[in-house]
């Protein structure tokens, strides 16, 4: 990156250190950053989707559509994280496959299972094995989006749900009075008033969510642990201009030092959020 | 009519050869000198070498792809990659599963790492890879094994003194041995079938291909240069 970098080995001290923190492997490193960030920035909102869409189909007085919600949240909720990253996401994926060779390739004549090879035909692949890597990547981090949100959604459809049943039921039966129909009465009462009682459970879920990042290296993401573990470790002099020891205990205090302010920079948002929503209910510390 | 579905079948046709010319190489990224993420970020090493030298004389296009040693063979079957080239040795196991091109290191000896040179593997606790002849070695003997998911891992438990030795390819070892008072012993043990590249089952004409070009690079002598070079096996 330095024009002093071209030969580390006489670099000593603060220059040594300058050039061995801008080598292109920790460029990778502070990318995964970003990575997770955005990740975060997408999930949330996406999970938070589905769980407003899971909580309104659990109350729904269609009996399909509240048993499809029900489901949802208590299958999803009840399968253990990791077996859902490392299952439902090849299954994800082949799924996705599965329904483009349906569509592109009809004439297809061998069979997609093959003892224990799962094969479409090349134009239904996702992505194409010709598309470069980066489009890989970008499939990788929308499959890990969809696999956070869908459970992540699950938790926060339980969440919504019970803070729609915790609006206070003379609230609706006021709003029917003045002649508002269900539908008006829901968006124009209940939603605006659920969030206040939502919104602990939501924090917790959004904590949570920020500490489940590294399970991004399961679904082939390489995520800020992975490259930690990857720098950190002991390097021979042979494969770098930069060799040192076991290194993992720094890179893993550096990630300790983000997480936990980033989790601390969440809790004062959630703070402040709460407060605002606090403002003006009739309820016990509300109001002023 | 008939021209536009003529010139679509064409159109479909030359798409299906262009798609079959991009080989996806699968690698673990963690093992030098076999395969190891360099400075720049990129995948190196005797693998990436090789690697590109094979698809060179195949005429293919490769791209590289890294991934947890777990679940590589999982990751190949489903199609997400379509070859490991991992420093994956033979093994009857494995080929239930995946197949295998013809070696292109041959067989040696694995090695154990300690910190004294009188430690009895046989009588302490082992660590190996996860999911590696090493690990299926020790089991088999009913040794006490630690297994971690990383090579670098199982060296650093006999670092901390959580297992008395580390078993693992010579090559691997030899790049840490010198340091912090590790030292090789003098027991080896043979086992595994040298290392090939995995392909899947069903795709017998790139293993066909794979199988060629590494008979050509065995026959010039380049392979055993590179091999040489990397310092990852003994020669042909």
């Amino acid at each position: 990156m330095f024009q002093y970098c071209a030969d580390p080995e006489t670099l000593e001290g603060f220059k040594w250190l300058s050039c061995y923190l801008t080598t292109g492997k920790h460029m990778n490193f502070y990318w995964s950053f970003l990575t997770v960030l955005a990740l975060l920035a997408i999930t949330a909102p996406t999970a938070l989707a589905f769980g407003f869409f899971g909580a309104t189909a659990a109350r729904s007085p269609v009996p399909p559509l509240r048993w499809l919600g029900k489901a949802y949240t208590s299958i999803v909720r009840g399968v253990p994280d990791i077996a859902f990253f490392l299952f439902f996401v090849i299954a994800l994926d082949q799924g996705f496959e599965w329904m483009r060779h349906q569509v592109i390739c009809p004439d297809w004549s061998e069979p997609i299972r093959q003892g224990n090879d799962f094969l479409v035909c090349p134009e239904a692949k996702l992505p194409l094995s010709t598309s470069p890597q980066w489009i890989h990547e970008v499939y990788g981090f929308f499959l890990a989006v969809l696999t956070f949100a869908i459970v992540f959604g699950a938790f926060a459809a339980n969440v919504l749900f019970g803070a729609m049943r915790a609006v206070p039921r003379g609230q609706i039966e006021t709003a029917e009075a003045y002649g508002m129909s269900h539908r008006q009465a829901f968006w124009r009462v209940l939603v605006p008033q659920m969030w206040m009682y939502a919104l602990p459970g939501l924090g917790n879920l959004w904590m949570i969510l920020i500490k489940a990042t590294p399970l991004l290296f399961l679904l082939g993401v390489e995520d800020i642990v992975y490259w930690a573990r990857e720098l950190g470790g002991t390097v021979n002099a042979r494969f770098t201009a930069y060799p040192h020891g076991d290194w993992r205990m720094w890179y893993f205090l550096a990630l300790l030092v983000f997480y936990l302010g980033f989790t601390r920079v969440s809790e004062i948002a959630i703070e402040r959020l709460n407060r605002r929503l606090l403002k003006g209910q009739a309820i016990a510390g509300g109001g002023s | 009519m008939k021209k536009l579905i003529l010139s679509t079948a064409a159109l479909a046709l030359s798409a299906g050869f262009a798609l079959a010319d991009t080989v996806r190489m699968g690698t673990e990224g963690a093992y030098a000198p076999w395969n190891f993420i360099n400075d720049a970020g990129e995948v190196d090493g005797f693998e990436r070498e090789l690697g590109d030298e094979l698809c060179k004389r195949a005429e293919l296009e490769c791209t590289w792809v890294t991934n947890e040693w777990d679940s590589i063979i999982p990751n190949l079957v489903s199609g997400n990659y379509d070859t490991i080239i991992a420093g994956m040795s033979i093994t009857a196991e494995r080929d239930e599963v995946i197949d295998f091109t013809q070696a292109y290191t041959p067989p040696d000896p694995s090695a154990y790492v300690a910190l004294s040179a009188d430690v009895d593997p046989a009588g302490g606790i082992v660590a190996a890879q996860a999911a590696t002849i090493q690990a299926g070695f020790i089991a088999a003997q009913g040794w006490t094994l630690v297994e971690f998911a990383t090579p670098e891992e199982t060296v650093a438990a006999v670092r901390s003194g959580e297992a008395d030795a580390v078993l693992a390819d010579k090559s691997f070892l030899d790049t840490v041995v010198g340091s912090d008072g590790l030292v090789m012993l003098e027991r080896m043990e043979q086992i595994g079938g040298g290392v090939g590249m995995g392909v899947r089952e069903s795709d017998g004409e790139l293993k066909a291909t794979f199988d060629a070009a590494i008979q050509s690079m065995k026959d010039d002598g380049t392979l055993n240069a590179l091999i040489t070079k990397w310092e990852v096996a003994s020669t042909f």
